[in-house]
């Protein structure tokens, strides 16, 4: 196995291009697991380690957060749980502590599994993924048109994913995950939500029950309508059933290991109601955002 | 990009318990395997080799990482402490010392990665990192109560079932007198 090591950004595109069939690694806990039992036997490794700029984030001029592929979770928590509370949310519930200190979002989004933690947040919260390669240079893809297919995603083979844009939060987010403990779980299901009180709009995302994570336009659509935005009433506990129930029909989950499809089906209307319940609470109360 | 540096074997070098160490590798090999197969560092177990267990847990640069899901060819110049360089001479690492008072082990595999995690949970908690169960996200430091060190270390995996006394130890570790 050959093991690529670029120390800028120009030379992994440069790489990446060369050896389309390299697998980028950073954090390594997705990509080790696949190594260490000889699931998956890569031509080479890109570590894009030593690729600083991956590491950081910014505050960009339109008033999104630009965060590198390469930041940690424990960073993501830690440093931007306040203006993305739904995927600091997220992040605190990925594997334990070691794997927060390593794991890292542009990990998630190049293995597209449909279980992976930051996929919900990230689509409720309308994030665009920045991907660029040496012959076509930068495009910007949004979470929603991210993923194509089971661990399958819209990167190209000579493609490197260099951050992701996201709007810090202007309401309340929630996320709510299932699993048999707390700590290193993959998700049963999973379902992240975030207000957007400036257009009176609410966006979603669901993990792990479907081929890949998706939104639930339907509920997003009709929770919308029938929230008083203006008038801040109290949530009408039929309104919050009926969007759960919504939020479920977007899904199309399988019998696995982990759970049948029908107990992934409850289990997403029990999560949607709670999610959109905790959060217009938080919003009545005039909170931005849920808990840092 | 150097060139030789995409060849299948590699040269790593990185500092290990505060010793520099240079070792020729296949690129594939984990930081676990390159500790316990090349360095003779057996202190640090492979319970699982999949991040599930953690009973491979060391310090890499300070932080508490799975040593199974590190690529050590990724770790030029990292400085790394497992269990075998917590203690300072004869002297037992005062988690170590707590460990051995709290009955905090049984069969003893899992305690070199609880005692490193344990030692980045005080690192963590003293720099006021939150956890899940953190009530006060403004605090400067976090107290290490029950509920705190429960869900710190639940990265580590104990199939005695030690938990009551890792929790003491850690909790006395930290300075909270005895949690039973």
């Amino acid at each position: 196995m050959e093991f690529l090591r670029p120390t800028s950004w120009g030379e992994a595109l440069a790489a990446k291009a060369d050896a389309p069939g390299a697998v980028p690694i950073a954090g390594g806990t997705d990509v080790m697991v696949e190594l260490n039992f000889d699931k998956h036997r890569p031509e080479a490794l890109l570590d894009l380690n030593r690729v600083g700029e991956l590491a950081t984030w910014s505050e960009e001029e339109d008033g999104r957060l630009r965060v590198g592929a390469a930041v940690p979770y424990a960073r993501i928590i830690g440093e931007l749980g306040g203006r993305l509370p739904g995927l600091a949310m997220a992040a605190r519930t990925v594997g334990s502590p070691q794997i927060r200190n390593r794991g890292t979002v542009g990990g998630n989004l190049g293995a597209a599994s449909p279980a992976g933690d930051s996929h919900p947040p990230l689509l409720a919260a309308d994030a665009e993924i920045e991907v660029e390669s040496a012959a076509r240079g930068t495009r910007m893809i949004p979470a929603g048109e991210f993923y194509t297919g089971v661990k399958r995603s819209a990167l190209a083979p000579d493609e490197l994913i260099r951050a992701f844009h996201v709007r810090p939060a202007e309401g309340p987010q929630q996320f709510s995950k299932i699993g048999t403990r707390n700590a290193m779980v993959i998700a049963v299901c999973s379902f992240g939500l975030a207000l957007h009180p400036s257009d009176q709009r609410i966006g979603t995302g669901i993990g792990s029950a479907a081929p890949t994570p998706r939104r639930a336009f339907e509920a997003e659509e009709y929770a919308a309508g029938e929230l008083d935005w203006a008038g801040r009433s109290p949530l009408d506990e039929r309104v919050a059933r009926r969007f759960g129930e919504l939020a479920a029909r977007a899904a199309a989950p399988i019998d696995d290991v982990r759970g049948t499809a029908e107990y992934r089906l409850h289990a997403l209307s029990v999560m949607a109601r709670r999610t959109l319940t905790w959060a217009w609470k938080d919003y009545l109360n005039g909170g931005a955002t849920a808990c840092a | 990009m150097e060139r030789g540096e995409t060849a299948v074997r590699a040269e790593i070098a990185l500092r290990v318990n505060g010793e520099e160490r240079r070792v020729v590798a296949d690129t594939r090999t984990s930081l676990l395997d390159l500790l316990r197969e090349r360095l003779g560092l057996t202190g640090s177990k492979k319970g699982c080799d999949h991040g599930q267990c953690g009973a491979c847990t060391v310090l890499v640069d300070g932080r508490r990482v799975n040593a199974c899901l590190a690529l050590a060819v990724a770790h030029q110049g990292a400085d790394v402490v497992t269990v075998e360089g917590l203690a300072d001479g004869d002297e037992p690492h005062p988690l170590q010392r707590a460990f051995v008072e709290n009955d905090a082990f049984q069969c003893g595999y899992c305690t070199p990665g609880q005692l490193c995690s344990a030692v980045g949970v005080l690192a963590e908690a003293a720099r006021g990192w939150p956890s899940h169960v953190t009530a006060d996200l403004a605090a400067d430091g976090v107290e290490l109560d029950e509920a705190e060190i429960r869900e710190r270390m639940s990265g580590n995996i104990c199939r005695c079932g030690a938990y009551p006394g890792i929790v003491a130890a850690i909790r006395e570790a930290a300075g909270g007198g005895t949690a039973r």
